[in-house]
């Protein structure tokens, strides 16, 4: 009941809908990302930002898929959001204005991605290094990569 | 060594954006109070914390990388490893997450049995929280009672799994064996061991002086606060918001269980700390219902998708051995799609985003980890406090590197 009234009310700015295991599921352009948000925490309640995180399908263009997970704690009712992102201008606009939450995950992504963040000023490596070269979770970085070796550390 | 350029694994902006009046400290990564691994750097004014800025990544061990180049059996093991002090629950969640793509309908016996053990883990779990972050601000008798109370559920799960901590108990479509004999006489004793050692910490802690004062207002929050940054099970809970995946979005049997959802008032270390005993009771409660309502019945589904065909047929059948060869190299063939499921797992939402290209090794497998959320919003919890309140608040959010970190 309560996807098919998000759904619907949100219909005008997304590309396409649909239902994943009963999770409404948005997907829409970079530049409807704020709006969409916006409009779900203050109309449907989705106060709780999950979860971010990409895709990389390396034979597609445009080449990632940014993935967000959202919960109304109002409805106890969840949505995913999916923007595709190319390879050339990895760059989404930060959520750190509208969660908190947000900070530690984009920089995740980031890390792992290389997915920017406009407007995110803090993007250091978090689960990674400083002086690590690439992005280990693309599909071209092979496992058995070796990476540089850091120097002594005192 | 001279010459060598000095370089941490991250730089803090603390480092230059500190006030000169005040003390840049360092709080790990190695220090016997953030279990596991984890660094905090704080701006410290005389022992009040300015501001605080929070490092992981010292237990990176890239799950997601490996759960892309394994089949989704061989992927068991290394979820044991994301919160070790609750290995069940996620090995139960990765499989759910992987049932739910195949559409699989697990045996009544597996649902309540997998029920039975997320709660008897949970316990497990809460306790080793309460007894470390009790023990960290002086109180060994607490910690040593409920150690001992940890080690009777480890001991006891030792003899269902074979392993203490990283069980990999769970099988797509069921569970690696059915109870041994004499276990569910065994479970009630510990059940009543474990009731009379927590009844024993809540006449130790509940209103005891000491632990009221460095607990009571400390690292306080309001439920706008903890859901802004991401806080979700006991944690959140704490701050009086009720909310539990266990009642708003049932699964496993969950449904047909009777009990409450323990909420705080304050938010702070002490209702943090009262929340994760109640859950205590209420988990103890509900392994006794799961073990009324145990039928006897077969713990796997019949399904040659995902189960292996018995020894005597693969040895004898030479169908038999290629069905058994195939699913052991080529894996369980998960239809192409994508979930995301999610569990209550002890330390709140542990949520798997699974993406299937029909294959037999996920194309992506994503771990929504609570300790890895709660650790982004943990600095707003120092900052303000006291400088000795940093270790009693870092052990109120029960941090798991395993699992933060992944």
């Amino acid at each position: 009941m309560m996807n098919e009234t998000l759904t619907t009310a949100l219909a005008p700015l997304v590309d396409r809908s649909w239902d994943s295991f009963g999770m409404p599921v948005l997907e829409l352009q970079v530049a409807q990302l704020m709006p969409v948000v916006q409009r779900l925490r203050t109309e449907f309640g989705f106060t709780l930002f999950l979860d971010v995180t990409t895709v990389d399908y390396p034979a597609r263009q445009p080449r990632f898929d940014v993935v967000y997970h959202f919960m109304s704690a109002q409805h106890r009712s969840r949505v995913r959001l999916k923007l595709q992102v190319s390879e050339e201008a990895p760059v989404v606009p930060t959520l750190t204005g509208i969660f908190g939450s947000a900070r530690y995950m984009e920089r995740e992504v980031h890390d792992m991605y290389g997915i920017r963040f406009d407007g995110n000023a803090d993007l250091r490596p978090i689960l990674l290094y400083e002086g690590f070269v690439g992005h280990p979770l693309r599909k071209d970085y092979p496992m058995e990569q070796e990476q540089p070796i850091v120097p002594y550390r005192k | 060594m001279s010459g060598v350029e000095f370089k941490p694994p991250v730089s803090s902006w603390l480092e230059e954006a500190a006030d000169p009046n005040h003390v840049v400290v360092n709080i790990g990564p190695s220090h016997p109070a953030t279990h596991g691994t984890i660094q905090i750097i704080a701006e410290i004014d005389g022992e009040s914390v300015k501001r605080a800025d929070i490092h992981c990544g010292y237990l990176h061990r890239g799950f997601e990388k490996e759960a892309e180049h394994h089949t989704y059996h061989n992927v068991i093991p290394y979820t044991d490893r994301l919160n070790y002090c609750s290995a069940l629950n996620n090995n139960f969640a990765y499989a759910d997450a992987v049932e739910q793509l195949l559409g699989i309908e697990l045996t009544p016996r597996c649902i309540v049995l997998r029920t039975l053990l997320s709660e008897y883990n949970r316990i497990a779990d809460h306790v080793t929280c309460v007894a470390a972050s009790v023990m960290e601000m002086g109180g060994m008798t607490a910690f040593l009672y409920l150690m001992t109370v940890r080690d009777y559920i480890f001991e006891h799960l030792n003899h269902l799994t074979g392993a203490r901590l990283t069980y990999s108990y769970v099988r797509i479509g069921g569970l690696a064996r059915d109870l041994p004999d004499g276990w569910l006489e065994r479970l009630e004793e510990v059940l009543v061991f474990t009731e009379e050692y927590v009844a024993r910490i809540h006449g130790m802690l509940d209103r005891n002086r000491i632990f009221i004062g460095r607990t009571r207002n400390v690292a306080k929050m309001t439920p706008e606060h903890a859901l802004n940054w991401g806080y979700t099970g006991p944690i959140l809970r704490s701050t009086g918001l009720a909310m539990d995946l266990r009642k708003d979005s049932p699964y496993l049997a969950y449904p047909e269980l009777d009990f409450e959802v323990p909420v705080g008032i304050k938010g702070d270390n002490y209702d943090r700390y009262y929340v994760r005993m109640c859950e205590i009771d209420e988990s103890i409660s509900m392994v006794r219902q799961c073990v009324q309502m145990l039928k006897p019945g077969p713990v796997s589904v019949k399904d040659p998708r995902v189960m292996l065909p018995e020894k005597q047929l693969v040895y004898n059948q030479i169908e038999s051995l290629i069905h058994h060869f195939k699913l052991v190299m080529d894996g369980i063939q998960v239809p192409a799609g994508e979930i995301y499921v999610s569990h209550e797992a002890p330390n709140g939402e542990l949520g798997f985003y699974l993406i299937s290209d029909g294959s037999g090794r996920p194309y992506k497998l994503h771990v929504r980890s609570p300790s890895f959320s709660h650790m982004g919003g943990m600095h707003t919890l120092l900052e303000g406090y006291q400088v000795s309140d940093i270790v009693p608040t870092f052990g109120s959010m029960n941090m798991i590197g395993g699992e933060c970190d992944r």
